[in-house]
């Protein structure tokens, strides 16, 4: 990537500029020692970087740059419920004893401000643009809706960070995605990224880090941002983000983290010398036309496996190369899906509204807009899952619980949850869910369950059917 | 770490594109705070069946697959999550590497410091390993981390990228901490010019 050779030089992508601010040393034969301006920790990914810090007798360098939450393995039950899985408990006492032995600010099942790493961070004005943000979570793009350089670590690294403040890494090529034209009604944030993944396959982004720019992404709310970076990684691309702007900085303005007064003026000049210089290039490029999407739903076993609500679902015998057919071909009957229609119409077990990708404030509301004076469908379990205590209260103050509970549906504590199963929420074998997460990997929400992902508009719409149904059909 | 050397081994084949990590160890596995036992949960769900039975006919349940060292993977190996669980089980369970087209960006990063090689072959290689193992299950293949080699059934041999300082790390059985660690210099002198963005203990 380009050098820290300052203004008046080569043009620079946001990325490079983020990259440039934060490298530290660079030796011949070793990848450039990079900076990490935040640090999220979590239960699941860091006991055993804790055990390495113990193990070679060393702290954690800046506990005041970390922060850390319980979301993964945590029950969405009444929290003053004892935790029923004790082997999920002891790695949540675990965190809460390595966080308080090293002096790491953490958020614990019954704090106020409890959620998924991913929706406080922002929520609290943590996540500020041009920072490097790492956490052992592979959605850690997400908080690349600020024009953060934000990617997932492995453990290995949760501990280099936790020591250092450093990771070494290597440059990433950049790869700009530009959304032009005005979304339709009952198309949303989760459908430009859903078609995006569908459209440059999951290891389309391979070594790449996107900026998601153009009109449409202009247009959007900093959460509708954080659901596109969030899935970043879902097409192959460690990290992704949107460069900042005036939606940027009224978000963040006044969050309790976020700089006040003078220290906020100096910051908001420095974001504004972030975005992409004119004539920068970009190592790969693609073109999204938003006025051309429809609602957007995946059929297959990988999120690459999208299409849109009302087009058929693709037939393994159309792919020439061996291996894509029969990985299409196992993914159908993983599925128990027929190619060549649409799944409008197929029912449905469970719809969940949740995960770090649509757990927000907006998702709720828009979810609560389709509920709003309709009943949940007998056959269907419906679970929404807000992103943390916040949102919850949030919601409450709103009475979009009440949407939620007269409709049918289950309001629950703010966690993963469905998304990633581990918990205790999860489908039974065999059992199809529309859901609002990530990933729709073979069990990914339970053993043997399988995961149509849609928009929360989209599940919403099929809670109230029990069947997939087109959003727009009742709007 | 040992010190990566060179080995020659069968290989079992998986010949699914876009392997993720919630298979490579499904993540109800994951509550645990030690990286110990995971070799039993690898590949769980393709292995074992819903009473907890082996599968008859998955390639690790098969005696051919049971004497493997190395993997050989469709493309995009690794995809999904973050979890180091994965490189983790791999070699608990005896793998010592991968071969596929492509991985992805964390498990490949992930794999490295935990002296489990992933090895890119072309898309042309990968087919022929792929007949070569049907025809035969028992041919193997050499592995040459120094020379980055990897020598094929039929005798010739292909080169495969690395970075060169993760090589390194594993050529000599050493981690990356201890050389981020002697950068303390240049961490002091980069913290000291640039203000503290966020103080989460505030």
């Amino acid at each position: 990537m380009a050098e820290n050779n300052g203004a008046g030089s080569k043009p620079r992508t946001i990325i490079e500029k983020i990259w440039d601010n934060h490298v530290v040393a660079e030796q011949p034969g070793a990848p450039p020692l990079l900076y990490i301006d935040l640090h999220l920790v979590h239960e699941v990914t860091s006991p055993q970087a804790f055990s390495g810090l113990r193990a070679r007798g060393l702290k954690v360098r800046r506990p005041d740059l970390t922060i850390g939450t319980t979301d993964h393995s945590i029950p969405t039950y009444d929290r003053n419920l004892p935790i029923l899985d004790k082997v999920a408990e002891a790695q949540i006492t675990q965190f809460e004893k390595n966080c308080r032995e090293f002096g790491v600010p953490f958020y614990g099942p019954h704090d106020s401000q409890q959620g998924i790493v991913h929706v406080i961070g922002p929520e609290q004005g943590f996540t500020q643009p041009g920072m490097t943000v790492v956490c052992g979570d592979s959605h850690t793009a997400t908080h690349g809706a600020f024009g953060a350089l934000a990617f997932g670590i492995g453990t290995s690294q949760v501990e280099h960070v936790l020591a250092s403040q450093c990771l070494l890494q290597s440059a990433s090529q950049t790869f700009q995605v530009r959304v032009e034209g005005t979304l339709k009604p009952g198309v949303g944030a989760k459908d430009i990224i859903l078609n995006l993944i569908s459209r440059i396959g999951i290891g389309g982004g391979t070594g790449c880090v996107f900026e998601y720019s153009g009109s449409a992404i202009r247009s959007l709310s900093m959460e509708e941002r954080m659901t596109i970076c969030n899935m970043s990684i879902e097409g192959g691309a460690r990290a992704g983000l949107v460069a900042p702007d005036d939606t940027t900085y009224q978000y963040l303005s006044g969050r309790r983290y976020a700089p006040k007064g003078k220290e906020w003026d100096r910051a908001v000049a420095a974001w504004r010398q972030l975005p992409t210089d004119p004539g920068a290039q970009f190592d790969k490029q693609i073109d999204i036309d938003a006025s051309s999407l429809e609602p957007m739903i995946t059929f297959g076993t990988n999120p690459g496996m999208g299409i849109p609500i009302t087009a058929p679902v693709p037939d393994p015998s159309a792919y020439s190369d061996p291996l894509e057919r029969d990985s299409l071909g196992k993914a159908l009957r993983y599925m128990d899906l027929s190619s060549g229609k649409p799944l409008l119409g197929h029912p449905v077990n469970v719809v969940f509204i949740g995960s770090c990708t649509n757990s927000r404030i907006s998702d709720l509301r828009a979810a609560a807009e389709i509920f709003k004076g309709r009943k949940v469908n007998s056959k269907v379990r419906v679970m929404v899952v807000p992103g943390s205590q916040l949102v919850k209260k949030q919601a409450q103050a709103e009475g979009l619980d009440r949407i939620f509970l007269d409709a049918g549906a289950e309001w629950r504590e703010a966690g993963c949850s469905m998304c990633i199963a581990m918990n205790g929420d999860e489908l039974r074998p065999g059992e199809y869910s529309v859901s609002t997460s990530n990933r729709n990997f073979e069990g990914r929400q339970g053993k043997g369950g399988r995961t149509f992902l849609a928009s929360p508009l989209t599940a919403a719409a099929s809670a109230v059917t029990g069947v997939v149904t087109d959003v727009r059909t009742l709007l | 770490m040992e010190k990566f050397t060179t080995f020659t081994s069968r290989l079992a084949p998986l010949p699914i594109d876009n392997i993720d990590t919630d298979q490579i160890i499904p993540a109800r596995f994951l509550k645990t705070t030690s990286k110990d036992g995971l070799g039993d949960q690898l590949f769980y769900d393709w292995r074992y069946d819903q009473q907890g039975n082996p599968k008859a006919d998955f390639i690790l349940n098969r005696p051919e697959g049971r004497a493997a060292q190395i993997l050989l993977a469709g493309d995009n190996f690794g995809c999904g999550s973050s979890r180091e669980h994965a490189p983790w089980a791999l070699t608990q369970y005896g793998f010592r590497a991968v071969i596929s087209t492509s991985f992805a960006d964390i498990f490949r990063g992930n794999s490295l410091k935990n002296s489990f090689l992933p090895i890119i072959v072309s898309p042309d290689d990968q087919k022929k390993l792929f007949s070569a193992v049907s025809a035969n299950p028992e041919a193997a293949v050499t592995v040459d981390l120094a020379e980055q080699k990897l020598t094929l059934p039929d005798g010739s041999s292909v080169t495969f990228p690395i970075d060169a300082f993760a090589k390194n790390c594993m050529l000599e059985g050493v981690d990356e901490l201890g050389y981020i660690l002697k950068q303390e210099a240049a961490i002091a002198a980069f913290e000291a010019r640039r203000p503290l963005s966020v103080n989460t203990l505030a």
